[in-house]
């Protein structure tokens, strides 16, 4: 697939073709997107996962994502359910409240009906339980081969209650700050990695997939000192504490012995070469609560059905390097780094 | 998990540091021979736990890492092919050879797929009979007792449409030629999972010819600092000997069912080593009654492999005389997005671990 | 990798790492039975994993262990 490239964009040491390393969700993704979207449509940073308008006083979160998972079904599951839990938790981590959504299909000729009546019958699900609406859409239908079984593009939006932008910059966040993630980090990827028909393996892994709006509500609930929220996607935990040490200036000190990951998950990893902390999540959220709040904050999220095993895993340390560094399970330190190759493609 | 969780007793762990402190009283240099050893020991921060005075080194342990670039010129020609479907460990896949890279085809079309046992490859090939396959067969002697036992499968079942491209490789002559350079060290931490294979007794001519101890190492901190320390311990008794500290896994004589694959389907061949030169002994290659199973026969174009950039000191990082910080490249150069040199590309590779684990300092 | 032997079909077995299961090849190794721990690595078993080995390794850690206090 050629990119045409614009006279005036300038794409530097950029290759003349599009890479699979450029979707991953990290470095090179970071990268395409600054030299080539935000520049051309002079999209303001930091980049935040929903955008926040201003209308007259109320403040709007926006967000949209495409959906390209393969395979299509997976378990805990499936392309229908990832969009909608996807957007739901884009525009929730801001702090706002999700209201609606807007779906578009991009179907290929010969895909099964019953499928997509159960995909949609997923979505209708989800959007229930999340108390969303999808209320505007769009379907294309396109020759055999000319797109992979089914691509969905949700978007959505929602009202920001005021007091809550500085949740998606931020802003407000001091050294001695806590980091608390909901649950075991990697189980995404790896549900959907072992669902493609594989002939090495086959593990008992089930994605995390999950609305998390309510969990997020009783977040917001238990503290006023909410400072940061994001929600740990492609490039996974390690990606977030990079771009959020990036953000904000500072250093971060993460302790490898509380971040939960589960065995099937470890040694799954170990085999394979990856590291958990840089997999796809469809259910975790990061959460920054001020210092001495972090208590408070966790008894909520356990409270929750998906907090149960949430963990404060470290904390914003005085830092002028913007170092995300790791205290080893073993007693030793190493600088967690912001990915730069391709982990697995085509997980969300 | 079990062999695993009991290695990671953080107590323990803290024990054998301290043990490890206060036996070491010179300067010591240790180094070890396996990218997966490289990629452990710096995962876990072990120098982070280690005294200043003990300093360890990487040596050409990593197999992508030591294979020339020709290898990666001749499987981009191949992938070329028409009918053709090229099966790969994932590490070989972002290597950059002389014009191209396996990952660059892949992006412009052509049929490569990420396998995890060449048995994998094999069903491939089954699956797609109207096609050739072609298994580009790289590691050391854990590794090529699997491509062995897959070939004798091919072999016996008569396929006619799956080929290796043999870069496999055996560890002692590389050891040898890197002591006989005069690389300063004071003891080796040997590869576990080579030794399970081979058994301990390959490493016997290291004591016996260079005076210098041999540990033979599991991939958990406890098994890496329990060898360290019996490395210290050998040379406060001078006592160099090859001991085994992975005894769950590893005898004297190895997996002679292994072997005797490896003797059925392999001969020794001379190889290149990237970054070292050519070593007498140190490859293997395909037998004559099986050289059918060769992709190196498919390829009939000339290939012209340029030369390593001049600036990149791979190759004395990988011969144990500089690290990864010594070279001018590293680490703003030359990185894992923009590798120059093998030992950037390939994650097990000293200094792609060197540039994802880098210690606080 | 360590991985424990859940079943044995010909040459080939199912072994699991931590709950995921992987196929190894038993080609190199003999009397592999369900419960038996093996190394795996690219897909085939390469060697056992010995218990009373391992066993020892960890008695004589601990005895050290217990000689060193904080």
């Amino acid at each position: 697939m050629k990119v045409l490239v614009t006279p005036g964009i300038n794409t530097g040491r950029m290759n003349e073709i599009i890479t699979l390393n450029q979707g991953s969700g990290g470095r090179h993704t970071h990268r395409l997107i600054k030299e080539i979207f935000i520049k051309s449509f002079g999209i303001a940073e930091p980049l935040t996962d929903s955008a926040l308008t201003d209308n007259s006083g109320v403040t709007l979160a926006l967000t949209t994502d495409s959906y390209v998972v393969d395979p299509v079904f997976f378990p805990g599951g499936n392309i229908g359910k990832l969009a909608v839990c996807g957007t739901v938790n884009d525009i929730a981590v801001s702090g706002a409240i999700p209201k609606y959504m807007a779906a578009a299909f991009i179907i290929e000729e010969g895909f099964p009906l019953a499928d997509l009546i159960k995909i949609t019958e997923s979505m209708a699900e989800e959007a229930e339980r999340a108390g969303v609406k999808i209320i505007t859409g769009d379907t294309k239908v396109v020759e055999k081969g000319k797109c992979d079984k089914i691509f969905i593009t949700t978007s959505g939006t929602g009202i920001l209650p005021d007091g809550r932008k500085h949740i998606s910059t931020g802003e407000r966040i001091k050294p001695g700050d806590k980091i608390i993630i909901n649950g075991p980090v990697g189980n995404h990827a790896l549900a959907v990695l072992g669902a493609r028909k594989n002939l090495s393996f086959s593990t008992p892994v089930v994605s995390d997939c999950a609305s998390l709006n309510t969990l997020i509500k009783s977040i917001m609930t238990s503290s006023e000192k909410i400072l940061f929220m994001r929600d740990l996607t492609r490039g996974g935990l390690g990606t977030v504490l990079n771009e959020l040490a990036g953000m904000i200036g500072s250093g971060i000190e993460i302790n490898e012995v509380s971040i939960p990951v589960d065995d099937p998950v470890k040694g799954l990893c170990e085999m394979l070469g990856f590291d958990p902390l840089y997999l796809a999540n469809e259910g975790k959220v990061l959460v920054v609560t001020g210092n001495g709040e972090e208590k408070r904050v966790l008894e909520a999220m356990r409270a929750d059905p998906h907090g149960k095993q949430s963990q404060i895993i470290g904390e914003i340390k005085e830092n002028s390097r913007n170092m995300v560094i790791l205290n080893t399970f073993a007693g030793g330190k190493r600088i967690l780094e912001m990915p730069s190759g391709l982990q697995l493609p085509r997980i969300c | 998990m079990k062999y695993i969780d009991e290695y990671r007793d953080e107590v323990l762990i803290r024990k054998l540091a301290v043990r490890i402190r206060e036996s070491a009283v010179q300067d010591l240099a240790f180094m070890e021979v396996c990218g997966g050893h490289t990629s452990a020991i710096h995962r876990f921060g072990i120098p982070s736990l280690l005294p200043g005075n003990i300093s360890l080194i990487s040596g050409p342990g990593c197999p992508v890492c030591v294979t020339g670039r020709d290898f990666i010129d001749k499987a981009v020609v191949l992938c070329r092919m028409e009918n053709t479907i090229l099966t790969t460990f994932g590490d070989l896949i972002r290597v950059p050879g002389s014009f191209s890279s396996l990952e660059k085809e892949k992006s412009e079309g052509a049929d490569i797929r990420i396998v995890f046992s060449a048995l994998e490859a094999l069903d491939i090939a089954r699956k797609n009979p109207g096609k050739n396959i072609v298994f580009l067969a790289i590691g050391f002697e854990t590794t090529a007792p699997g491509t062995a036992v897959t070939v004798q499968q091919a072999n016996m079942d008569k396929f006619n449409n799956f080929y290796i491209l043999s870069a496999h490789k055996v560890m002692p002559p590389a050891m040898e030629a890197i002591l006989n350079e005069g690389v300063k060290i004071n003891g080796f931490i040997c590869p576990g999972h080579v030794a399970a294979v081979t058994g301990s007794s390959i490493f016997d001519f290291i004591p016996d010819r260079y005076n210098l101890g041999c540990v033979i190492t599991g991939f958990e901190p406890i098994d890496i600092l329990q060898s360290i320390m019996m490395l210290v311990q050998q040379i406060n008794n001078k006592t160099p000997q090859v001991e085994i500290q992975y005894n769950r896994a590893v005898t004297r004589s190895g997996n002679l069912i292994a072997l005797e694959y490896l003797k059925r389907i392999f001969e020794p061949c001379d190889a290149y080593w990237r970054g070292i030169g050519i070593i007498k002994g140190s490859g293997l290659k395909l037998r004559k009654e099986f050289d059918r199973f060769d992709a190196g026969k498919l390829i009939t174009s000339d290939i012209r492999s340029i030369e390593d950039d001049g600036s990149c000191i791979c190759g004395e990082i990988l011969r144990g005389m500089k690290r990864p910080d010594d070279c001018p490249l590293f680490p703003l150069v030359c990185t894992p997005d923009n590798p120059v040199g093998a030992c950037m590309v390939s994650n097990e590779g000293a200094c792609n671990t060197w540039y994802k684990y880098r210690k606080d300092e | 990798m360590p991985a424990k032997i859940i079943s044995v079909e010909g040459d080939m077995a199912e072994v699991s790492v931590g709950g995921t299961l992987f196929k190894a090849g038993l080609q190199m190794i003999e009397d592999a039975k369900p419960g038996d721990y093996i190394l795996l690595h690219a897909g085939f078993a390469i060697q056992k994993i010995s218990e009373e080995d391992a066993n020892e390794t960890m008695r004589l850690l601990n005895e050290m262990n217990d000689q060193i206090n904080f």
